[in-house]
């Protein structure tokens, strides 16, 4: 048995040609599904597999799947390839590498919702990826594995890609939408959630690239073995990004569970330049800071554990920070980012970003006294709960926990002006 | 004429959507029509309205609301810097200040031939081969990862000629 799941391409040599991949069991979890069985029961065996979206959240994939609304009509499927929040880089490899085993599986989740038109949107700096999945897309059409009456059944299924402009927004699944619908990519007001109102109107499922590339392994060996992967309630492997102050940086295919240390020492081969870990950011620049002493390296990395730090795994991708880097830098990092790809739509964000990003430059420079430290807190905790969608959210992360877990980093960068 | 020009190309995006929603089709447009120049004018975003059957105001404003879409001529080669947290981290200012240097010009500015254009962008999904940056140009994007000032440089030369 090989010994990955998503990233195969590392242990099987040119499986992104269609023949390879079909050497190699590409499309039988497929075929298995519509030729054997019902729309219904691909649902109940993703459901039982445990297997969660890997995109951030971590919603479970059947129970999002069972959601849809079966009295509108027709339905879509939408993969997020828009991989866009700092420090994540995974769903790029597994589409330049390993495109089959995810086109397969946006071909099974269109199955198991009925829908026989599927959207892949990709940010548009995906321009490249993009060509190369129409290519891929047309061979498999050639191939009959979609289009018209696929494996000889009454199923038939079209793939197409929308490539967006850069804006870090469209990742989110009704800014997504709206995108594709050739609007604003601004989130909408929710409920409904897509499965009930979603592209153009109608039920949709929005599942990650690296959720719907597990789906073929699922069908073809079912749920218990998927779940002798990972941890009971988080099953399965997950690819972990892992940047910043590391050695060996990359993507690391792991069951979920594996610990911080594991994946930052064994194998990112630790930080460089004899320098110390001081921080870690588990869900990119989204993330709250962990601060990373003994407790923090031996959690485990699942959706579970990882709250109990303050923090949440989201797409899993560990930005490291070493003993060199000051909090007060980091964070004018992050909310500039936020302040940047803020979409407007709302005050708070739109208003607070700028803000934050006003204030942490000030403290950054060393131009700012206490009182800044505790306005830029205010003004992220008025923040809080008030944001129309998740970006909001995310921006306060790195700021509030960067105060109240780093706080000597901020007396410094303020203490000359105290003194004045 | 766009719609001349590309007539079968045109088609095919269309088709990609239900044929009530032809708006769907906005982004692929506008790329299309970025191909021209390198950039979007009006009378460009007005062919696209028209094919669309959606006011230039709306197709102006989704011009403005995506980064990979220029109202402004900029150099033939865009390149586009990541400094994102993770790249920062790993040099990714000092190689943008240090290509500036060499190009003599400061960033978000043009070369005097026109050349070049540098520009600092988010992350760009490539944060374990910093320092990065993705080149733009009317009608693609590349990706140079693991990059140097001289392997740059190298590059640039290498379009100068
Ligand atoms: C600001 C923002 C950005 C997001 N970016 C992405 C993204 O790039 N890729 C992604 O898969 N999900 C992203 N998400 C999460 C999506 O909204 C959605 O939850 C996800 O695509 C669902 O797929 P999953 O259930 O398979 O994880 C983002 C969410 C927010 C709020
Ligand atoms: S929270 Fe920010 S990104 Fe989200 S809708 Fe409001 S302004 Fe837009
Ligand atoms: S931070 Fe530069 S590519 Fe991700």
């Amino acid at each position: 048995m090989n010994s990955y799941l998503l990233l195969r391409h590392r242990e099987i040599p040119d499986i992104d040609k269609l023949e390879v991949y079909c050497q190699n069991g590409g499309f039988l979890g497929f075929k298995k599904a519509v030729t054997t069985m019902q729309p219904e029961q691909v649902t109940e065996v993703v459901k039982a597999s445990g297997l969660r979206g890997r995109g951030g959240a971590g919603f479970p994939t059947g129970m999002k799947w069972a959601f849809m609304d079966n009295r509108s009509w027709p339905h879509y499927v939408t993969a997020n390839a828009d991989e866009s929040e700092p420090g994540t880089f995974k769903d790029r490899e597994i589409m330049e590498y390993n495109p089959f085993q995810f086109l397969e599986g946006v071909a099974i989740a269109s199955y198991a919702v009925s829908a026989h038109t599927a959207y892949i949107y990709l940010r548009g700096e995906f321009w490249q990826i993009a060509r190369q999945l129409d290519w891929r897309i047309s061979e498999m059409k050639d191939a009959g594995y979609l289009g018209e009456k696929i494996f000889g059944s009454g199923y038939s299924l079209e793939i197409y890609t929308h490539l967006g402009a850069g804006a870090y927004i469209c990742g989110e699944e009704t800014a997504l939408l709206e995108s594709i619908e050739g609007k604003l990519g601004q989130p909408r007001l929710r409920p409904p959630f897509p499965p009930a109102y979603g592209l153009f109107g109608k039920p949709t499922v929005v599942n990650n690239v690296e959720t719907l590339t597990n789906l073929p392994l699922i069908i073809e060996r079912g749920a218990d073995w998927f779940r002798s992967y990972g941890t009971e309630k988080s099953p399965g492997v997950k690819i972990f990004s892992l940047s910043g102050c590391v050695n060996r940086p990359g993507n690391y295919e792991l069951p979920l569970g594996t610990t911080f240390r594991s994946l930052i020492f064994e194998h990112g081969g630790g930080i460089p330049n004899n320098r110390q870990i001081k921080a870690i950011m588990a869900a990119g620049a989204s993330s709250a800071l962990i601060v990373a002493d003994e407790k923090a390296l031996d959690t485990p990395m699942d959706y579970e554990s990882v709250p109990n730090l303050g923090a949440q795994l989201g797409s899993a991708s560990v930005i490291v920070i070493d003993d060199s880097v000051g909090i007060d830098w980091l964070i004018n990092k992050t909310v500039q980012f936020f302040c940047h790809e803020s979409c407007g739509k709302c005050t708070p964000c739109r208003e607070g970003t700028f803000w934050m990003a006003h204030l942490t430059e000030r403290i950054h420079s060393g131009k700012a006294s206490w009182e800044d430290v505790k306005l830029l807190y205010d003004v992220a905790s008025q923040m809080k709960t008030k944001c129309l969608c998740a970006l909001g959210e995310f921006s306060i992360e790195a700021v509030m926990s960067g105060i109240d877990r780093f706080k000597g980093d901020f007396e410094k960068r303020v203490g000359a002006n105290e003194r004045i | 004429m766009l719609s001349e020009k590309y007539p079968e190309e045109i088609q095919n995006l269309l088709k990609k959507y239900p044929s009530d929603q032809k708006r769907a089709a906005v982004m692929a447009l506008l790329y299309l029509a970025q191909r021209e120049t390198g950039y979007l004018t009006k009378p460009l975003m007005q062919e696209v309205a028209d094919i669309i059957d959606i006011s230039i105001t709306d197709v102006a404003s989704i011009v403005g609301f995506y980064s990979l879409y220029h109202e402004k001529t900029g150099g033939k080669y865009r390149i586009q810097v990541c400094t994102d947290l993770p790249c920062a981290l790993r040099g990714a200012e000092e190689f943008l200040e240090k290509l500036c240097e060499n190009l003599g010009i400061r960033v978000g500015e043009t070369t005097p031939d026109g050349l070049v254009t540098v520009e600092r962008v988010m992350c760009l999904a490539g944060c374990d081969k910093a320092p990065l940056f993705q080149v733009q140009t009317k009608d693609s994007i590349e990706y140079h990862e693991n990059q140097s000032v001289e392997k740059a440089m190298d590059l640039i030369n290498k379009w100068r000629r």
